[in-house]
């Protein structure tokens, strides 16, 4: 079964500004590779539990000691703009 | 003759201990190599020799003072561009990481650094080491040195290619689809996925988490046991890292295959698409093993076929959510927009390429709403499926073969315009990504002068049967063919 998918909506909620170009093709490559991809949906039967992971671990915990860390300097020092030592970004909040 | 960077990792730790060769010129034999070369294989993305130069002294001068060290010191080694490495600008074949120099070392590359190993450049690969052919860098594709026209596989084709051409020695790559054991295959090495967890994923520079996995290229089996000694064992920063020590898995590579039970996939080797060149090598490999004293029968793995459908949601899934980091705030590439919703999304519509974007939109698209049960969640259902086919092949065989990928290495430019026809270069080696298990691939002959891979797939957390059986299969073969490349520049290619 063809799948229409909202391209604007998709690309809005992954944040990616996409070109006309970009929307109609993904639009209709995407379509294809679900159609291709539902096929998990002919054999995976109510019975049978998820894996999430090969090796499945849980509660894996580490002694909670200080350890040395990267410096204020270090962690900012790949970020595009800093000021002040803080990362920088566009307003957020609306001006009243 | 060949050159110094022809040679295994350990021929050359041999001769570094009798005192024939250096360090510092096995280093120098590879950097000539990169500089012959590499304009037109184009595997590396930065070539180290600053740093490489003090690192291949220093190993000098302790081999000169006797000092008993590690089988990796001084042997040149490249690392894919997806490894962080501390102060070494890391890419990820991106354009949103260009600027990236990363404040820490990955796992894999600190533990070699530690025992001595030369670092001579970072490899290309697909961006984000997402893609099959290596032409989704950012920095423009690698040419696979057995026929320049042709693309090396990938993600790690950069890697792939590095270590055929002689460009460095080992290398490191990563599978989270096949990305070390496909490019190993098209371009003749050998290379290896271990158990999931087996080798740290700390600096790792994230594709979709429960399914990568760092690996290795080699140019023999025993390098691979040496190479994956070294980086293998518990890291207190991956939480999935294996909490056992892991094995020398040098000891009894040579105990043969004699009684062995090998498992030949069938129904992989008769799928529509599997070129006849493949399949007759392939064959041929199986019986030598079975000559060398193995059992073989045949084996199914009804599911496998319903694994790439449920690699193509669920890595695309984990992979939204990981590349979510790459907002410009922290690292990487800004473009300006009027406020942050702007800015990301300006940022990351110029910083991604053309597959990364696509495999983010259909990660979120089925993640979202009203979709998760009928695409992620089924998918994770067949994961099971797929696990469990695994369980009962492994109750029944020592190691599963197969062919690493339906075809040789194909053309520059013939999949690109086709995602589900590239999709299908990994239909063999999705399967032991989505379940974790140990798999290698070993180049078992040439299909119209290009490489084909033989896969040896074994039960989790059993490295070393897959190594032993690659060994005897390496050794009984003899594949010693190289790329014609290299006739080029002085190595005569043996047949």
């Amino acid at each position: 079964m063809p799948v229409e998918i909202d391209v604007e909506h998709v690309a809005r909620l992954a944040r990616l500004a996409l070109t006309p170009e970009e929307k109609e093709r993904f639009r209709r490559q995407l379509a294809l590779i679900l159609e291709h991809a539902e096929k998990v949906g002919e054999v995976a039967a109510e019975d049978v539990p998820p894996t999430s992971h090969p090796v499945p671990r849980s509660n894996v915990f580490r002694p909670d000691d200080v350890e040395p860390c990267l410096s204020q300097e270090e962690a900012l020092a790949t970020a595009p703009e800093t000021e002040a030592g803080r990362f920088k970004v566009p307003r957020i909040i609306e001006e009243e | 003759m060949p050159e110094l960077c022809d040679l295994t990792g350990h021929d050359l730790a041999q001769a570094y201990r009798s005192g024939e060769v250096s360090p510092v010129e096995a280093l120098e034999s590879c950097l000539g190599r990169i500089e012959a070369v590499d304009d037109r294989v184009h595997a590396l993305l930065l070539v180290t020799e600053g740093l490489a130069r003090p690192a291949a002294e220093h190993a000098e001068e302790w081999f000169r003072a006797g000092e008993d060290l590690p089988p990796v010191a001084g042997i040149p080694l490249a690392l894919k561009d997806v490894l962080t490495t501390k102060g070494i600008r890391t890419t990820a074949g991106s354009k949103i990481l260009e600027p990236y120099v990363p404040p820490y070392d990955c796992t894999p590359w600190a533990r070699l650094r530690a025992s001595g190993a030369v670092l001579v450049g970072k490899t290309n690969c697909d961006e984000f080491a997402m893609g099959s052919s290596n032409e989704n860098s950012a920095y423009g594709p690698v040419h696979n040195p057995w026929d320049l026209d042709r693309v090396p596989g990938g993600s790690s084709g950069g890697s792939a290619a590095a270590v055929a051409s002689g460009e460095a020695v080992w290398a490191l790559g990563t599978d989270t689809g096949g990305s070390v054991r496909q490019p190993a295959a098209l371009c003749g090495v050998v290379g290896m996925k271990p158990t999931y967890g087996r080798v740290s994923r700390y600096g790792l520079i994230a594709f979709a988490s429960s399914l990568d996995h760092v690996g290795t290229f080699t140019r023999d089996v025993r390098d691979c046991a040496t190479l994956l000694s070294a980086i293998a064992g518990h890291d207190p920063r991956d939480a999935t890292s294996l909490p056992e020590p892991s094995p020398d898995y040098g000891e009894g590579l040579d105990a043969g295959v004699r009684g062995l039970r090998i498992g030949v996939v069938e129904d992989w080797l008769s799928t529509e698409g599997v070129q006849e060149g493949v399949k007759d090598s392939i064959r041929a490999a199986v019986d030598r093993l079975a000559g060398l004293g193995a059992a073989v029968d045949s084996v199914s793995l009804p599911h496998a076929e319903y694994a790439l459908s449920a690699y193509y949601l669920i890595a695309p899934a984990e992979c939204s959510s990981n590349l979510a980091r790459y907002d410009g705030v922290r690292y990487g590439l800004r473009v300006d927009g009027a406020d942050v919703m702007e800015m990301n999304m300006r940022t990351r519509g110029a910083g991604f390429g053309d597959e990364v974007k696509r495999r983010i939109m259909l990660g979120t698209y089925s993640l979202s709403a009203g979709y998760y049960d009928a695409y992620y969640g089924q998918a994770q259902k067949v994961r099971t499926l797929v696990i469990r086919d695994y369980q009962a092949a492994f109750d029944r065989f020592d190691v599963l073969v197969s062919p690493t990928s339906p075809t040789t290495a194909f053309g520059l430019g013939e999949k690109t315009d086709d995602p589900l026809a590239m999709y299908l270069s990994d239909i063999f080696t999705i399967p032991s990504d989505l379940s974790g298990t140990p798999a290698i691939s070993i180049p078992c002959g040439l299909a119209d002068g290009l490489p084909v891979g033989f896969q040896i797939m074994g039960n989790l957390r059993d490295e070393a049967t897959v190594l032993r059986a690659a060994y005897a299969l390496e050794q009984d073969l003899g594949f010693t063919a190289r790329p014609p490349l290299l006739a080029e520049v002085g190595l005569r290619p043996e047949r």
